[in-house]
């Protein structure tokens, strides 16, 4: 039997993935089967593909995703809780030719940040909005968030959320969608390889679309907390489908200013 | 060349200042007494004029993050406010501090706590020169004394935020705020081409270029040892700033036996309770600190050997005294004479404060 060299595997042609050079060496933090480190992925990928990595300035929230500086080989900016749409405005208004885009949880965005996002939408900055959304408070340790389902346990709704009590899960991608000054609003998933292409796609409309000033490209997704939700990651992403995904329902929901009627 | 100069109100100086010393963007919210700054500045099309951005936030909260964003691409970026809404500034002024950006904000301080009043106060001292947010951080704290000081503040207060990549506070009040004084301008400045800020700011989030590492601006550091160096690091700036920054006027002190201390508005009508005490032939001078942070310890330990006591005269329930007692060490008497809720106090009230505080009579 013929030896099997790892060098004669090894070969440019062989190669199917390849670490985009937009991401740095440093080991992501995440715990296993977070799709963090598939949405970070697909935003370096964006970046290079488009050659605008010199051109780019992300701001990043505070929640799991807040060491993203770490892993994007890029100029970043660290907000605080909810405030990145605040950070992308002034940033965008004083550069008007760089792309500039927030990456924030749903703790960030739809809670303490609802504000922010929410005006930072209605006056149509030119900016992308990356919103990963797992119902659930991952760094603080699963608390419960503005998007976790009802009944859904939570560190905080340890006997499931009830909505007559506690409210129920806030839809801020179709609640910002109502707004004139987004331009592109659209929710998709990172759970199997056909979703993250499809994911990838949108993000790579967010980004072009800061070309044409015609205000927030915004892309929600639907992810999952294997931590938060006390499940193994191929669980996870099973129930992300069965339980998640009938409530926050994929794809887009406003192409080129104009609301898609379903 | 001519001067140029314009009657004006203190709010309408700062905004003029913006504007013409090459500000890059201004965020900000209505607030009374300070709502003439960004009404101002939209009435003047900044934009035509300079390039200035000129945005009305949804709160202060969302402002001060602006300027915070503005900052960390090394821009030169301010916000005002007033009393409620540098409250609501603090946590952005924390991360700013924290991620040493430079910024100025302008605080025209009304009567407080709470909703308070919409008249003037300077109850925010300890809010101003004693941290305001959480952590360990100081800002460089300025005191207009008149509507040409709201004026000269600005592009000194990006003189220093710049140079010590720290934000700066001018702490006015709702008389200075609203008032009417002649002004001198200063020249048009142009802005500064993002080509002249990535030279001066090699920090700033200005888009990685080839030749450099990428920018991050944060203020997060989970390594206990490593985030003590850097609060040791802000230590070390304070202490600079405090030997190099020290501003202040004496009026009337060389023969003085007794000291009022005071800023802002407070001091302009302490220079008239200086008159009206030296008719009546009580020796009393004026010490007015400038910058409230870094304190003028030193200076006024220097008047210690030729006075009987000192008196701090301030729209507050009695601030700024804490830090004359710290500097004067017991040494001498220092007492507080103030009125609050937005009550102005009278020249002779102050005389009388003096009398019957210091000299005993």
């Amino acid at each position: 039997m013929a030896e099997i060299k790892l060098e004669d595997i090894i070969k440019e042609e062989n190669l199917v993935y390849k670490k985009s050079k937009v991401m740095t060496d440093n080991t992501l933090h995440y715990c296993p089967g977070c799709g963090h480190g598939t949405a970070h992925r697909l935003i370096a990928e964006v970046i290079e593909e488009m050659g605008i990595q010199g051109e780019t300035i992300g701001v990043t929230p505070v929640g799991c995703s807040v060491l993203m500086y770490n892993y994007m080989d890029i100029d970043m900016q660290e907000a605080a809780h909810g405030r990145a749409p605040a950070l992308a405005t002034a940033l965008k208004r004083t550069m008007p030719n760089k792309y500039v885009f927030t990456y924030q949880g749903d703790g960030d965005l739809a809670a303490i940040g609802t504000a922010e996002t929410i005006h930072a939408c209605n006056r149509g900055e030119n900016i992308a909005i990356f919103f990963i959304n797992n119902g659930i408070y991952g760094m603080t340790g699963g608390q419960m968030a503005p998007t976790t389902l009802p009944g859904m346990k939570s560190s905080t709704s340890p006997y499931g959320r009830v909505a007559d009590m506690m409210g129920g899960p806030i839809k801020m991608t179709e609640l910002i969608a109502q707004l004139a000054g987004t331009h592109y609003v659209t929710r998709q998933a990172v759970h199997s390889p056909r979703h993250v292409r499809k994911a990838k796609k949108a993000v790579r409309q967010a980004f072009e679309n800061q070309k044409l000033n015609k205000g927030v490209s915004f892309v929600e997704i639907v992810s999952n907390c294997n931590s938060g939700w006390k499940l193994p990651p191929v669980e996870a992403n099973k129930w992300l489908v069965e339980n998640m995904l009938p409530f926050y329902e994929l794809g887009d929901i406003k192409l080129n200013g104009e609301l898609v009627n379903k | 060349m001519d001067k140029e100069l314009r009657l004006m109100k203190g709010n309408e100086a700062i905004a003029e200042a913006a504007i013409r010393c090459g500000t890059d963007a201004y965020f900000g919210y209505p607030i009374t007494p300070q709502s003439e700054v960004i009404e101002y500045l939209m009435s003047e099309k900044p934009h035509e004029r300079t390039g200035m951005v000129v945005l009305q936030a949804e709160s202060e909260v969302a402002a001060i993050n602006m300027v915070y964003g503005a900052a960390g691409a090394g821009r030169r970026a301010m916000t005002s406010s007033s009393s409620p809404g540098i409250s609501l500034k603090q946590e952005g002024i924390s991360y700013i501090a924290g991620a040493e950006l430079p910024a100025l904000i302008v605080n025209v301080v009304r009567g407080g706590p709470g909703l308070g009043t919409i008249q003037p106060g300077q109850g925010d001292y300890f809010q101003s020169v004693k941290g305001g947010g959480h952590g360990d951080y100081k800002l460089i704290v300025l005191a207009p004394a008149s509507v040409q000081e709201m004026y000269d503040f600005v592009k000194l207060g990006f003189e220093l935020a710049f140079k010590y990549r720290n934000p700066i506070l001018i702490q006015s009040d709702g008389i200075i705020g609203q008032m009417m004084e002649k002004v001198e301008l200063g020249p048009q400045e142009s802005l500064r081409t993002p080509e002249e800020i990535e030279k001066e700011c090699p920090w700033a989030t200005t888009g990685k270029k080839q030749n450099r590492e990428r920018n991050i601006i944060t203020s997060l550091e989970l390594d206990a040892y490593k985030m003590e160096e850097f609060n040791l690091k802000l230590i070390e700036k304070y202490k600079k700033v405090q030997e190099n920054e020290v501003r202040f006027e004496k009026i009337k002190c060389d023969d003085a036996e007794y000291i009022l201390v005071a800023y802002g508005s407070s001091a302009r009508i302490a220079q008239k309770a200086i008159k009206l005490a030296r008719a009546k032939g009580i020796k009393v001078g004026l010490f007015r600190p400038i910058t409230l942070f870094p304190f003028p310890i030193k200076q006024i330990r220097e008047l210690i050997p030729q006075v009987k006591g000192f008196l701090s005269v301030e729209m507050s329930a009695g601030q700024m005294v804490e830090d004359i007692r710290l500097a004067v060490n017991g040494e001498r008497p220092v007492e507080h004479f103030g009125r609050m809720g937005g009550v102005i106090p009278a020249a002779e009230e102050i005389v009388t404060a003096l009398e019957q505080k210091l000299i005993g009579g």
